[in-house]
């Protein structure tokens, strides 16, 4: 860096107005023209450009994803989110039963991960004694550090067979006639994908949930309680109904993560392009097709198709993510 | 209505209020063990199955061709960590100098736009960052590569390693940097030998812990570092990696590579749990990473 030929006694030529100016809005604003410092000035725009270029970034993901699926765009436009037909050996391209499996999958991990999420973090936060709750959070965290592929592992060869031989069965014996517990009991499947999902998830949402509800004053909780309130009217009245708004945040931020999730999925679902009824039935998402056929593609429609998989995978997860963010935001105060 | 009807009612209702309460703090309870299931059973069946096969050549050997039992994953531990290093080279200083620029810098229009920007980065589903290596790297490069690999992780990283740099230099106090720029110290010196080097162990545990989430992720690596059956050619070739060596060795029916998946499992959950433990002692920090 050229300023470190600026030594300190350099640094006091500025005069003690433009010092002090600059010690007042140190973290207020960039430094304009008046910062005298060479140096100052190149960290300023090393820094900003480490900045900026990750907003940059995000854009050319678009840009090279929509330049990759730019052919399959246009030979195939619209069909392609309505057709179900996927056959890379006649050319027939359509995303229909991935966008299912996609929308499905994340549909029931959410259904099993959000009640189980809040219920932690109202344990965690609520009733549990301090050293539980750290011990508890802290494995809940750990949760969330398992690989995806470690997960896919487990819920290929013990959450599967489990789902096969045990769950399955039941569930078709008692609530077979709904076409959703339907058919025969293959293990892996659209059941076992919202599962793994579902386990993903829960350190996400139950995470937020819980810095959500530690925002809400003691006071709240203290005035129910006073009114006569059990423990969980306390709950119910002065914690959960004060933070549907984070709350909600925290679980479309969950979803973002659910629709987003490849490995596990790809080892779980069963990889079958057919829309089915049934959660038991195999089936495949946006994510998990990409991971199965992208490396192994050769024709120029095959791989533009797949991207495009990708592109609408892209698109569908930033909107939710940046809804999320708002909603986190506005419970947070601000930016963060 | 007598008292002792209005007693009664009362006591009714609040025998049914008090057994409501029971019953969702029991239900409250079930929850937290429920979510917990899942990491013991993970836990114990990595452990079980993958204890059995873990000897020296797993770590010295690379892998037989199937149906031939013993060799190892030599290679794709080495693989694991030349694309976590490379990574590292990428995501390290980007994450790090977007991050001081976000933190010393940040109350402007243009930085809260970064801040967006990281946030969403952050949330782009790891195959679609693969994906664009895949157009960004491969393509041109004529082939997978390692180095396609260690970009796609790198990417990963920047956004993690950014928010949490900012956050912890948003912990050092503001007289800190007054009392530097008082002594006629320029402000770049003031971020990165003051701020920065009094933030340094907790930026290094935000590094570890994106290194712990970045050396298990897979889908990225499938169309960029694709896999290697032997030691890698170089940094232009294709490179095996830990992950994706699980997940080749747990789709076909097959004893020994079966087994050989779960003794990855193990030592890559090992490497990544230890990771993290160490990093919240290193320095409590609540919860960064994955988030």
């Amino acid at each position: 860096m050229k300023a470190g030929t600026l030594e300190p006694t350099a640094g006091m030529q500025g005069t003690w107005s433009t010092r002090m100016r600059a010690a007042a809005r140190i973290t207020t604003a960039a430094p304009g023209r008046k910062d005298r410092h060479l140096g100052d000035r190149v960290f300023f725009w090393l820094m900003a450009l480490a900045g900026i270029s990750v907003f940059a970034l995000l854009a050319l993901i678009g840009v090279f994803l929509f330049t990759a699926s730019y052919p399959s765009i246009r030979t195939l436009g619209w069909s392609f989110i309505w057709s179900k037909t996927w056959d890379p050996n006649s050319g027939e391209f359509g995303a229909l039963a991935f966008i299912f499996g996609t929308v499905v999958s994340s549909l029931v991990a959410m259904v099993i991960a959000v009640p189980l999420s809040i219920g932690i973090a109202l344990f965690l936060n609520e009733l549990a004694p301090r050293s539980v709750a750290r011990v508890v959070g802290f494995l809940i965290e750990m949760l969330a550090a398992i690989p995806s592929v470690v997960y896919g592992l487990w819920g290929f060869f013990v959450l599967a067979p489990w789902l096969r031989t045990e769950v399955q069965p039941f569930l078709g014996e008692w609530l077979g006639f709904l076409p959703l517990f339907s058919g025969p009991p293959y293990g892996v499947g659209m059941l076992a994908a919202g599962i793994i999902l579902a386990i993903m998830v829960i350190p996400t949402i139950s995470t937020l949930s819980r810095e959500v509800f530690r925002a809400i004053p003691r006071a709240n909780r203290e005035a129910a309680l006073a009114l006569g309130a059990t423990r969980w009217e306390t709950m119910r009245l002065s914690v959960l109904k004060s933070s549907r708004v984070g709350m909600f945040g925290a679980v479309i931020l969950g979803l973002g993560r659910a629709l987003g999730e490849t490995m596990a999925v790809t080892m779980v679902i069963g990889n079958s392009n057919e829309i089915s009824a049934s959660l038991f039935a195999p089936a495949q998402t946006m994510a998990s097709i990409i991971a199965n056929e992208y490396a192994e593609a050769i024709d120029v429609t095959h791989l533009s198709a797949l991207a495009q998989v990708g592109l609408a995978l892209f698109a569908v997860t930033f909107v939710i993510n940046a809804i999320a963010r708002l909603f986190i935001w506005r419970v947070k105060g601000g930016l963060r | 209505m007598t008292s002792a009807q209005l007693q009664g009612y009362l006591a009714v209702g609040y025998a049914k209020r008090k057994f409501v309460d029971r019953l969702m703090r029991l239900l409250l309870l079930v929850a937290a063990i429920v979510a917990l299931t899942p990491l013991f059973s993970v836990l114990f069946y990595v452990l079980s199955r993958g204890l059995g096969n873990l000897n020296w050549a797993f770590f010295t050997e690379v892998p037989k061709p199937i149906g031939e039992s013993g060799g190892g994953m030599a290679n794709a531990l080495v693989g694991t960590a030349t694309l976590v290093g490379i990574a590292s080279m990428i995501g390290v200083p980007w994450g790090i100098a977007a991050g001081v620029y976000l933190s010393e810098y940040g109350r402007s229009r243009v930085a809260n736009m970064v801040r967006f920007g990281t946030d969403m980065l952050a949330s782009v589903p790891s195959i679609v960052i693969g994906l664009f290596v895949y157009a960004l790297v491969v393509v041109p490069m004529g082939g997978f590569s390692a180095f396609a690999g260690g970009v796609a992780l790198g990417i990963i990283m920047v956004p993690t390693i950014a928010r949490n740099t900012e956050e912890m230099l948003r912990l050092v106090p503001n007289h800190i940097r007054e009392a530097g720029l008082a002594l006629g110290l320029p402000r770049w010196k003031v971020i990165l030998r003051i701020v920065l080097r009094g933030s340094v162990s907790a930026i290094t545990t935000g590094i570890m812990l994106s290194i712990a989430r970045v050396a298990g992720e897979t889908a990225p690596l499938l169309f960029t570092a694709f896999n290697n059956r032997y030691w890698h050619q170089g940094l232009d070739q294709p490179i095996a990696s830990l992950p994706v060596q699980i997940f080749t060795y747990a789709g076909p029916p097959d004893e020994v590579w079966n087994g050989q998946a779960w003794t990855g499992a193990l030592v890559l959950l090992f490497f990544v749990l230890v990771l993290n433990v160490t990093s919240r002692v290193f320095f409590r920090s609540g919860s960064v990473g994955r988030e």
